[in-house]
């Protein structure tokens, strides 16, 4: 009885310092995000008792954070559109129809699963010059694109097959084309996949940091986890401005994983169970 | 119609780069510019001279990670996956925190260790010298004989909840019926764990060594973000992304790439990577089918 007792309290111990570790370096990035920069010196780990908003207004002010925030944003949805509607057609089409071909098609998105991403930068970087796509949004969102479509794809089909077949033969017996059985029939009911698909591309790409800094030079087309160096650089001294950068950067995924931390999970880890 | 956006895109802008990088190995480079054909010599080249050493020792780190990742964060991960498994309640409030790391961006996770690391203003030297453990504050970042496991533990930080999440998923599509009957003959708590969970949890197990192993092989953000292109301190913290990356685009020491031995990197790279990954993931699978 005590044995059991004392096992219970060992997991629920290890669940506790477990989260203890994860919230404190947040809080502590939070917190410090309201100090004063000269308090630093004095003691690096105090209550911001007196909140000093100015660190974000500074942040704010600075001129280039909010275009860094806003090229991160066009970036992640343009791609978000793309993976999408590609997504979309292909998944409907590979988990809908028997053809010759299917297999292999199959095949092929699968090795653009298994080609390290990071090795092919050089090449994409020769190739995107090339096609004048170098240092431009639109040549980086068509790489992330490309990287998130192969599981994506994978995925979409996954949920295409799982609907039953009666429902294609229904609407074409209503006179329905492929494409309005694909938009007004289809699209609604795999919704849920979308949704998985959305947040499985869209989080790394808002966080990524090596494609932007391989393929995008001018200043102000930079994201803003590539800005954050610029800006850690800028501001090595000033502690309270620092933080505050670093929590404008963190706060809306923060914020949108505390609302949907389900579908989260589940869709950071699609790739994984999925495989 | 529907099918082609898709696979063109694919096919662009991921398979013919992967493939020519395979062709550029065997190039002479001037820049950007390709010259005439080199047959082995840049491999030759990366095996001599200064290239050799940093090759080796950048491979070395790359391989202490891959093993000290596997131990530390699968062991922890495990650990962490089976105590939410055990939980009646709140089950969901600790999932979510245990997951929280997993969606920060690693810049963001590198700047803020490195502050909460900084020898000076660190709030956690700090809290060793408040707690008179004085003679462990140190450097953990600036000195060689710590900045490598140091980077190992902000990876432990940001990444234990993604194989806890999948150990646990594991464990929950584990049938009842096995661990009712185990239960029935008598068996202990850690029996039942080690001879009926632990082994149904292969699949998890082969999923989260290849992702392992080949996020050990491409380890690049953090330490980027942390040590820069040449692995600061010293090249302690030195990768084989890094090298790679600093040969193809240059970096602070030297101006000029150097795109031919840069390629022939990343063909072993690729092979290392790819090799590793399909041998993982057969052996394992084979495993899986005698269990």
């Amino acid at each position: 009885m005590i044995n059991k007792i004392l096992t219970g309290t060992f997991f629920k111990g290890v669940l506790v310092i477990n989260a203890i570790m994860v919230l404190l370096p947040v809080f502590f990035l939070l917190n410090s995000s309201l100090r004063e920069t000269g308090s630093f010196s004095a003691n690096p780990i105090e209550l911001a008792r007196d909140p000093q908003w100015s660190n974000f207004s500074q942040v704010w002010a600075d001129g280039e954070f909010p275009i860094f925030l806003k090229n991160s944003l066009i970036i992640t949805l343009g791609s978000l559109v793309f993976i999408l509607i590609f997504a979309l057609g292909a998944g409907f089409i590979l988990g809908r129809y028997d053809f010759k071909g299917n297999s292999f098609i199959y095949g092929f998105v699968l090795t653009g699963m298994l080609i390290p991403a990071k090795l092919a930068v050089l090449p994409l970087f020769i190739q995107l010059k090339w096609m004048h796509l170098i240092d431009t949004h639109l040549g980086l969102i068509l790489v992330y694109a490309s990287g998130a479509l192969p599981a994506a794809i994978f995925i979409m089909a996954g949920f295409f097959r799982s609907l039953p077949a009666d429902i294609d033969s229904a609407a074409r017996i209503d006179g329905a084309s492929e494409f309005q059985l694909l938009r007004l029939i289809l699209a609604p009911l795999v919704r849920p996949g979308m949704a998985i698909v959305a947040i499985y591309s869209a989080i790394p790409i808002w966080n990524d940091f090596f494609l932007p800094l391989v393929f995008l030079q001018s200043p102000e087309k930079k994201t803003i986890m590539q800005g954050l160096t610029l800006f850690f650089g800028e501001y090595s001294s000033q502690w309270g401005v620092l933080f505050a950068g670093l929590t404008i950067a963190a706060l809306p995924l923060i914020i949108l994983y505390l609302l949907l931390s389900e579908q989260f999970i589940k869709g950071l880890t699609a790739g994984a169970v999925k495989g | 119609m529907f099918l082609s956006p898709g696979l063109l895109t694919i096919l662009v802008f991921t398979s013919i780069p992967a493939l020519t990088i395979l062709s550029y190995a065997f190039f002479k480079w001037t820049g950007f510019q390709r010259e005439g054909f080199a047959g082995l010599d840049n491999f030759q080249r990366l095996f001599r001279f200064p290239w050799r050493d940093q090759f080796f020792a950048a491979l070395s780190h790359n391989i202490i990670v891959f093993i000290a990742i596997m131990v530390i964060q699968t062991s922890l991960g495990i650990l962490i996956a089976y105590s939410l498994y055990r939980l009646k309640r709140g089950q969901r409030f600790f999932r979510t925190v245990t997951f929280l790391p997993v969606i920060f961006s690693l810049v963001i996770v590198g700047y803020m260790w490195q502050v909460m690391l900084n020898s000076y203003f660190g709030p956690i030297n700090k809290i060793l010298t408040d707690i008179g453990l004085e003679s462990w504050a140190q450097p953990w970042l600036g000195q060689s004989s710590t900045a490598l496991p140091t980077l190992v533990f902000i990876n432990l930080w940001r990444w234990v909840g993604f194989p806890a999440i999948i150990f646990l998923a594991g464990l929950n599509a584990i049938s009842s019926d096995f661990i009712e009957a185990a239960q029935i003959d008598g068996a202990k708590e850690g029996q039942v764990f080690r001879k009926i969970m632990f082994p149904l949890l292969a699949p998890s197990m082969t999923i989260i060594t290849v992702l392992t192993f080949i996020g050990a092989f491409e380890w690049f953000d953090l330490p980027y973000i942390i040590g820069g292109s040449v692995g600061s301190p010293a090249g302690a913290t030195d990768t084989l992304a890094l090298m790679f990356y600093r040969l193809s685009f240059g970096s602070a020491d030297s101006v000029s790439n150097d795109i031919g031995v840069g390629s022939a990197l990343g063909v072993i790279i690729f092979i290392i990577v790819g090799v590793g990954a399909a041998v993982g993931s057969n052996l394992m699978r084979k495993r899986e089918v005698e269990l």
